[in-house]
């Protein structure tokens, strides 16, 4: 590992753990024991925001979405506080803690206080295992990929409890909702993951990384279909806008967050945010490449190019937020198990065959570009013959706005004609 | 088990376990009970990191926290009459008397059993476990996958209504 490092030399950037190591055994030598675990919490604390909380919550998570998704939109987004608005997401949290969280007479108070404070805690386990940098990880456990499965899988249950808690009929269909999206949408999920490690052979992070590293592609290429599986599946489950039926204002008021008000609700709405930047990053450790960049995180802080790629990845789901309608309920439910599942089978089976014959060939360097090609091919074709096999026929480019009664929605073939 | 944060993190997943597992007995709403249950299975999970059995750590909270709880969650909401509070039963003596048998029974087996105790024990890895599950025992394993396949086939044919199917035969 310790060739992506020039050196280990404290004023070496490239990778921040040198110079926290220096300050942290510095200081052991001369503090009494113990306290040099506190001083450590405290240099990650401020580190981790000045590098990461900072510039992705607020700019990015806030500030960058509200901005072009108000540019999708064609209106200016926030620009009157500070300059070009960038001071938004303080006023609108200072707003936030100013206003009173009001409780409902009959509502479950314990259950209802402790929701905000389960659904944040998660969020702050996820980024324990996401590497930054060759040896910026917190927890390089081997089974990190499984780990943060477990842990994205707790939000949820922090949702219902908002949900059921709060005694309200809007709020329970929310939290029932999001429950059964949750568990529809975590089948496919997990199909597509493994497929992703089947073919690096590793359920660590760290070692996803530097097999992409080490053959040169993302597995992201090599598995093109699990990306997108992972993409939709992902963003049902942290409920964004395109499959949001969980608050789905429209339908349901605001779903499990219809009595919560204040900063219980901005801790939700807070991170919401931060579980999409987890998803993110984690998308982008796994088939992104992480912090390598074929060579170039050797001249650049390989965590400012990981960074990056996260920002890059949530800018797509603010892409998909501004532009696509919300889906119903069912559709949803239909999607999961009748799309998504079977195409992730399909892809597992596809995958498994392809190690078969590469642990034959002697994991052929070659070969993985070979079955990158094959995969992309084969991905788009099986949308295509699945999406055919079960009756949806792809829709003319409409010349004017339709209702989709009048557009007959996506109907089976051979019905209506 | 030893080093100072091992035996403190061991005595707090202790408590954290049993308050929870109590409170699942004690509390009236059906709904905290499940919520107690879930705190209790979290617990549970932190005894296999002690243990530095990581993989089966992961696999509990997957499984128990987040699929098998929410099951019961639906469970309970679904079934009508759930909101009513737990009151007493005639079975309560009867299951007290069931808990403290089997009690005595498991304390009786720890008590008595000699348990061996290996200083250096190999360090079992995930590899090793997958390696076990897809290799020796993949026979067990398959069986094991192709029963489950069909209770869930078999649930579905279960849970589907006369009505259902002939609306799917229409469309």
């Amino acid at each position: 590992m310790t060739t992506f490092l020039a050196t280990d030399n404290w004023y070496d950037l490239r990778d921040l753990a040198n110079l926290s190591r220096e300050i942290l055994e510095a200081a052991d030598k001369i503090l009494p024991f113990g306290v040099v675990y506190v001083l450590a919490a405290v240099i990650g604390f401020v580190a981790s925001f000045l590098i990461f909380v900072l510039p992705s919550q607020l700019f990015v998570g806030v500030y960058g979405e509200r901005k072009l998704i108000g540019r999708i939109q064609s209106r200016y987004g926030p620009n009157r506080v500070g300059p070009f608005g960038l001071l938004q997401p303080i006023a609108d949290a200072i707003k936030l803690m100013q206003k009173e969280a009001l409780t409902p007479t009959r509502s479950d108070r314990l259950v209802m206080y402790v929701a905000p404070i389960f659904f944040v805690a998660p969020a702050v386990l996820l980024f324990a295992v996401i590497p930054f940098g060759p040896n910026m990880v917190f927890a390089d456990i081997p089974v990190s990929l499984m780990y943060f499965l477990a842990i994205s899988s707790l939000p949820v249950l922090a949702n219902f409890m908002a949900g059921w808690s709060a005694n309200n009929k809007y709020s329970l269909f929310g939290a029932i909702r999001i429950v059964a999206m949750t568990i529809s949408y975590e089948t496919p999920l997990v199909m597509s993951l493994l497929g992703a490690v089947v073919i690096s052979s590793t359920l660590s992070l760290q070692g996803m990384v530097l097999w992409a590293d080490e053959y040169k592609i993302w597995l992201g290429l090599v598995q093109p279909l699990a990306l997108v599986i992972y993409f939709i599946c992902v963003s049902a489950e942290l409920n964004r806008t395109p499959t949001d039926i969980a608050e789905a204002e429209s339908e349901i008021v605001a779903g499990y967050l219809t009595e919560y008000s204040g900063m219980k609700w901005g801790l939700f709405y807070g991170m919401d945010i931060g579980y999409a930047l987890a998803a993110s990053a984690f998308a982008a450790t796994v088939f992104l490449g992480g912090w390598t960049l074929f060579g170039l995180e050797k001249w650049v802080p390989p965590w400012i190019i990981f960074i990056g790629k996260t920002h890059l990845f949530y800018a797509l789901f603010i892409w998909t937020r501004g532009t696509l309608p919300r889906l119903r309920s069912d559709q949803l439910m239909a999607f999961a198990w009748k799309f998504l599942l079977p195409l992730a089978l399909f892809n597992l089976f596809i995958v498994v065959t392809e190690r078969m014959i590469w642990s034959e060939e002697g994991y052929d360097k070659a070969y993985i570009y070979l079955f990158a090609i094959f995969n992309i091919l084969v991905s788009g074709l099986l949308v295509f013959a699945w999406a055919r096999f079960n009756g949806y026929r792809p829709d003319d480019v409409p010349t004017r706005p339709r209702l989709v009664k009048e557009a007959r929605g996506y109907v089976p073939l051979g019905e209506n004609e | 088990m030893d080093g100072f944060g091992v035996t403190v993190a061991f005595w707090i997943l202790a408590a954290v376990t049993l308050v929870a597992g109590g409170g699942v007995m004690v509390s009236r709403n059906l709904l905290h009970a499940v919520l107690f249950l879930i705190l209790s299975f979290i617990g549970v999970a932190g005894f296999f990191v002690l243990l530095s059995a990581e993989f089966i750590a992961m696999a509990q909270v997957i499984i128990y926290v987040g699929a098998i709880t929410v099951l019961i969650l639906f469970a309970v909401l679904l079934t009508p009459r759930a909101s009513r509070d737990n009151s007493e039963t005639v079975w309560a003596l009867p299951g007290m008397l069931l808990a403290v048998c089997l009690a005595a029974i498991f304390l009786f087996v720890v008590h008595d059993t000699q348990w061996k105790t290996v200083t250096d024990a190999p360090l079992l890895t995930t590899q090793d476990l997958g390696h076990a599950l897809l290799g020796t025992w993949v026979l067990p394993f398959e069986i094991a996958s192709v029963l489950l396949t069909a209770a869930l086939v078999g649930a579905i044919m279960l849970t589907r209504s006369a009505e259902e199917e002939a609306e799917d035969a229409l469309a």
